[in-house]
């Protein structure tokens, strides 16, 4: 007799926890044949809004780290996913069985996120600036992260899209809330069980997976999120949040100008500092 | 077990024995010629590179606020002349200018300097005439620094590529700049010479209290022999500002303005793909340590608040001062106050001039009562004010609560609230304790603390031992409700540029 093998529930990622939705909500993961392969939670308003509370408690400290600290946690996580390859490949596989494309996937996954962690200690020198100004300053401009960053994940690339739009924000310091793709969440929620065992402090990244039409008005509206990444979501869906950012100036970034790996993108997600000092006796 | 004192607030403690000055000191007036100006009766609208009667019909008149009389009448643009002035900006823009190498653009704006700076005094004393900003700081602030945004950023036309590694710039389109009466031909400056030197062309609309700096701007572009088109100017009030930031023939939106405005604007082009850069209100903490050095530093918050009427996005509205010197920094502060010199603008003594509009003013008098009833304590200096015009005395308010109107809300007016702190760690909780982000002032003379409190401050300008310091090559903008995108330095350029595909 063959084993009954054991399931897995696919759950949320709040504050380095996994709770089920907190409305007591599911919803059916499919596959490319339309066959339900798990029940996955479906967030709610409140669900988001711990996750935005867990996200900023944990930023301050996370933006605090060093640049190298943070490219060695970083690369920590390319290291878990390695070792999960075959786990990532069959659950992208889920929704597009070719398994060559799923595995250049899960690879390419793996290498943004090297790309980027190796950023972390460098970026600065990159978009930083020693002004040269009239008169007897020194004058120095400096990224410093944005604060809590909204990611809407692309819908069709749910590991690579998912983890370059992620790494992106979290290399300068953001701390992110992520709605994961809505019809292919398995592999956001696989990284959520990376990220827990791995060195990312709980609250640094958390991720939600739902109906992405009724988590976006309660992202886009909420007054403690500083930015969202839109450029996973429909025109409309944009248009939501760009209506929402409204509330207290958000910045939106929707144009996917740069691809999957770009400073700019990192750039993005920053305010520039400039700091002034008189020279003198 | 804690120790039972671990505050700071007994070292350093400096007794309150200020003298105010009893000099009554004599000036001479020393007035400003206005010959060097000749204000039109009438100004029309610039587009494609001529004066045009507005199609609207419409006429608004500009006045003098240091004397109530009307200056001129300028047009009012409506939809169909900022249709005609976006349709003649897209023309240039098709027609070469986008295309044109960096290095022919850049001698064009380079020319527009070189003639800025020629025609520096007679567009300084404009400036003061349109605006009520006294005529030391137009001639002296504004006007150099208008010359030297031209000039920085005309050279950065043919580096272009240079300028963000791995990025391969494009210019967007045309861009629609919206900007603000406190610094009408600066304003002008920090948005123009960044948009042409990267190849975009432009329709300005300026401030309907301040438009005939940019009216002669306009003339300059023309005997510079900017091609017709690149440069055009829209006058008017917040509908032709509407107007031109709604047009779907525009592809880039920069704004400098009230935050609510900013917040109309980012709603208005919701849905859309223009780019958007918004440099909106502050509140800004001007935070002062015990050990400062004391006299530079009541220099610096004096200039902080009172400079330009106040009237500046990132004035130093919320002084903070630790608490051991609080009563001893205030005494100071007054004193100095009363030797602020308030009146014409035109007199190259006047350290204070006029409030810009009589709406302003009514909302400086709005906040000052709102202090008043909520209970804080105000100081005025003895000040004689001229008996047309819109003043306001430089205004202290001690005692003031963190949840006080004064200490939450934009003045935009010679109005400071003082506030105290005991430890860094609270000086930067109070600090960053708004909605705003644009400055921060810090003064001490541990260079540790410095760099501690610049990086906790939430604020995209930090003065360290100085304040409101400008500079063409220095990116200005803030965080939070302040608004986003940089403008000046390299950084100023990015809002003007696409990247052309593939990875950078």
């Amino acid at each position: 007799m063959s084993r009954v093998d054991v399931r897995k529930t696919y759950k949320l990622y709040i504050g380095g926890e996994f709770p089920r939705s907190e409305s007591g909500r599911s919803y059916p993961a499919l596959d490319s044949e339309g066959e339900v392969v798990a029940r996955v939670a479906q967030a709610s308003r409140k669900d988001l809004r711990d996750a935005v509370r867990h996200a900023r408690s944990a930023q301050a400290s996370w933006a605090a780290r060093s640049g190298y600290n943070r490219g060695q946690i970083l690369y920590r996580v390319a290291e878990m996913i390695e070792d999960r390859f075959e786990t990532f490949v069959s659950q992208v596989q889920v929704s597009d069985p070719d398994r060559r494309r799923a595995r250049r996937e899960v690879a390419e996954a793996i290498d943004t996120i090297v790309w980027y962690a190796g950023w972390a200690d460098k970026f600065a020198q990159i978009y930083g600036n020693l002004n040269p100004v009239s008169g007897p300053f020194f004058n120095i401009s400096t990224p410093e992260p944005t604060g809590v960053v909204g990611i809407v994940a692309p819908q069709d690339s749910a590991l690579l899209g998912l983890v370059s739009r992620l790494s992106a924000v979290l290399v300068s310091g953001n701390t992110a809330v992520v709605i994961a793709s809505e019809t292919r969440p398995m592999p956001a929620v696989t990284l959520a069980e990376v990220l827990a065992t791995s060195d990312v402090p709980p609250g640094v990244v958390n991720i939600l997976t739902g109906h992405t039409d009724e988590l976006i008005p309660w992202l886009a509206d909420h007054m403690d999120v500083n930015a969202i990444d839109a450029v996973g979501a429909t025109s409309e869906q944009r248009r939501r949040i760009q209506e929402g950012a409204v509330h207290n100036v958000k910045r939106v970034v929707f144009d996917g100008e740069f691809g999957d790996r770009s400073p700019y993108v990192i750039a993005a997600f920053t305010e520039t500092k400039t700091v002034w000092h008189p020279k003198g006796l | 077990m804690e120790p039972e004192t671990t505050e700071k607030t007994q070292v350093g403690t400096r007794k309150a024995e200020v003298v105010t000055p009893r000099i009554e000191w004599e000036y001479a007036p020393s007035r400003e010629s206005t010959d060097i100006v000749e204000v039109a009766d009438r100004y029309e609208l610039f587009i494609d590179g001529e004066y045009r009667k507005p199609k609207s019909g419409k006429y608004f008149p500009t006045i003098n606020p240091a004397t109530e009389e009307e200056l001129a009448e300028v047009a009012e643009a409506g939809p169909e002349d900022v249709d005609a002035a976006v349709e003649a900006a897209r023309a240039a823009f098709e027609d070469g200018w986008g295309r044109m190498p960096g290095s022919e653009r850049a001698k064009y704006i380079f020319r527009i300097a070189r003639m800025i700076q020629e025609r520096s005094r007679e567009l300084a004393v404009l400036e003061t005439l349109d605006g009520g900003k006294p005529i030391k700081e137009s001639r002296d602030v504004d006007l150099p620094q208008v010359a030297a945004n031209f000039f920085y950023y005309a050279g950065w036309a043919d580096k272009l590529e240079y300028a963000f590694p791995g990025f391969r710039p494009e210019p967007l389109g045309v861009a629609g700049q919206v900007i603000p009466w406190n610094f009408p031909l600066l304003m002008l400056a920090w948005k123009v010479a960044p948009a042409l030197a990267t190849g975009n062309t432009v329709v300005l609309k300026p401030a309907e209290t301040t438009p005939l700096t940019a009216l002669a701007f306009a003339e300059i572009t023309a005997e510079a022999g900017l091609p017709p088109g690149v440069f055009n100017v829209v006058t008017g009030a917040g509908e032709t500002g509407a107007a031109l930031t709604g047009h779907p023939d525009v592809d880039k939106v920069a704004f400098t303005g009230s935050t609510e405005v900013g917040k109309l604007i980012q709603s208005q082009l919701a849905g859309t793909e223009k780019r958007l850069t918004l440099e909106l209100g502050g509140k800004a903490a001007h935070v002062i340590f015990d050990d400062a050095p004391i006299d530079q530093a009541i220099e610096g918050v004096v200039n902080g608040i009172f400079f330009n009427q106040g009237h500046v996005c990132c004035a130093g509205s919320r002084l903070f001062v630790q608490e051991n010197i609080h009563d001893f920094f205030v005494d100071k502060l007054k004193a100095r106050l009363a030797t602020l010199r308030v009146g014409d603008p035109l007199d190259k003594n006047t350290d204070v001039g006029a409030i810009n509009s009589r709406q302003q003013l009514e909302k400086i008098r709005e906040l000052v009562e709102a202090g008043v009833e909520e209970g804080a304590e105000i100081y005025q200096p003895p000040c004689e004010l001229p008996s047309q015009g819109y003043w306001f005395v430089p205004t202290l308010f001690t005692g003031v609560s963190q949840s006080h109107r004064i200490a939450q809300e934009e003045i935009f007016g010679p109005v400071l609230s003082i506030m105290s702190f005991r430890t860094p760690a609270e000086a930067v909780e109070k600090a960053n304790n708004t909605p705003y982000g644009l400055s921060a002032g810090v003064w001490t003379s541990k260079g540790s603390r410095i760099l501690w409190m610049a990086d906790r401050m939430k604020a995209g300008v930090v003065w360290a031992n100085t304040y409101n310091k400008f500079d063409p090559a220095s990116p200005f903008g803030g965080y939070k409700e302040s608004g986003f995108g940089r403008e000046g330095g390299r950084h100023g350029l990015l809002n003007y540029v696409k990247h052309t595909g593939g990875r950078s």
